[in-house]
């Protein structure tokens, strides 16, 4: 059993789709689960139809919606991490990495979950994800959390092998759609497709959302 | 936000004339559209850039464009549909028919956080 859990993603909503099962699984077995959030996903592009947000409202909004989310998992320590959507692969690596690493030394989790760098198809996740792994890489190979990551490009399996862990979420579904819908401004047009019932169960997209898929992220010595 | 109405936008312009002001200007396709091959994803980001216009027009017929003469140079920008003057900021922006911000236009005495 994980003694605690880092999950470290730039958006808010980058948990609802990939991880927001597994983490639900945690919080019920009680485990404790920190999520950093790098930024409030200020660049947003959603403003609605009627619009519910501006350029300048869009960081309240969608601020309201992790805190919601992370009440929809059970996770009670949200740590908001300042940082501007769209910037990160602009900002000092040093700045990011140290960050994390005190993160990492604070919690000292059992198991860290971020975007796998180089897959990530935002700039932002991939300079997350470099981060995060820079910042284990630099601890000594015994003291090092065991490292989830989410590759999200299409042509992940045919270039990293199958994942090294495939969690079914069935079970925690109805919380992950909480989750999912929580994170409003970035997902309603879905949502409504999820509550009328158009979506088939057996649906690549409900498939997708009932399986949780994790690559290990190796560190060669 | 509403609708521009361009004789309106026009008068708030002016009132902006000559000043120091902040700006906000933001176009982007959107950070995922490089996942269609065929689109070029594209995208500029100014915050809280600094000038001072001598003129201003905005023109079109919907959306709008919107053309900012500066002291020694130029600012325009296209595709503007909406607008709301927000406690003494003059914030324009771009929607698509489904609410998405492909370009925004933002002007304020102050910087924006």
């Amino acid at each position: 059993m994980e003694k605690q859990v880092l999950v470290i993603f730039p958006h808010p909503d980058d948990e609802a789709f990939g991880t927001a099962g597994l983490m639900t699984k945690f919080i019920n077995e009680g485990v404790p689960v920190t999520y950093a959030c790098a930024t409030l996903g200020e660049m947003g592009r959603n403003m609605g139809n009627p619009f519910f947000a501006t350029r300048e409202t869009l960081p309240e909004v969608r601020k309201k919606e992790l805190k919601d989310a992370c009440q929809a998992m059970g996770v009670n320590d949200l740590r908001m991490l300042g940082f501007r959507d769209k910037t990160l692969e602009f900002e000092d690596p040093e700045l990011l990495v140290s960050t994390f690493s005190k993160l990492v030394d604070e919690l000292k989790p059992s198991l860290v979950i971020t975007f796998y760098p180089g897959y990530g198809i935002h700039p932002d996740h991939d300079a997350c994800g470099a981060a995060v792994v820079e910042a284990i890489r630099r601890l000594p190979a015994s003291d090092r959390p065991t490292l989830y990551t989410l590759p999200i490009t299409p042509d992940r399996e045919s270039v990293l092998g199958k994942p090294d862990k495939v969690f079914d979420v069935t079970d925690v579904l109805d919380t992950k759609i909480k989750t999912i819908e929580a994170h409003r401004s970035q997902t309603e047009a879905m949502v409504a497709r999820l509550d009328d019932g158009s979506l088939d169960p057996n649906s690549d997209i409900m498939t997708f959302i009932k399986q949780e898929s994790f690559w290990i992220y190796p560190f060669d010595e | 936000m509403k609708p521009i109405l361009i004789e309106e936008v026009q008068d708030i312009l002016e009132t902006f004339e000559n000043k120091e002001l902040y700006f906000h200007l933001e176009t982007t396709s959107g950070a995922y559209a490089a996942q269609n091959k065929e689109k070029l994803a594209v995208g500029a980001y100014i915050r809280n850039g600094s000038l001072q216009f001598t003129n201003v027009k905005i023109a079109g017929s919907g959306p709008f464009r919107v053309g900012f003469k500066l002291k020694e140079g130029w600012m325009y920008a296209e595709g503007l549909t909406d607008y709301q003057l927000d406690d003494g900021r003059l914030l324009m922006a771009g929607h698509d028919d489904s609410g998405r911000l492909a370009i925004a236009v933002q002007l304020s005495y102050t910087p924006f956080d």
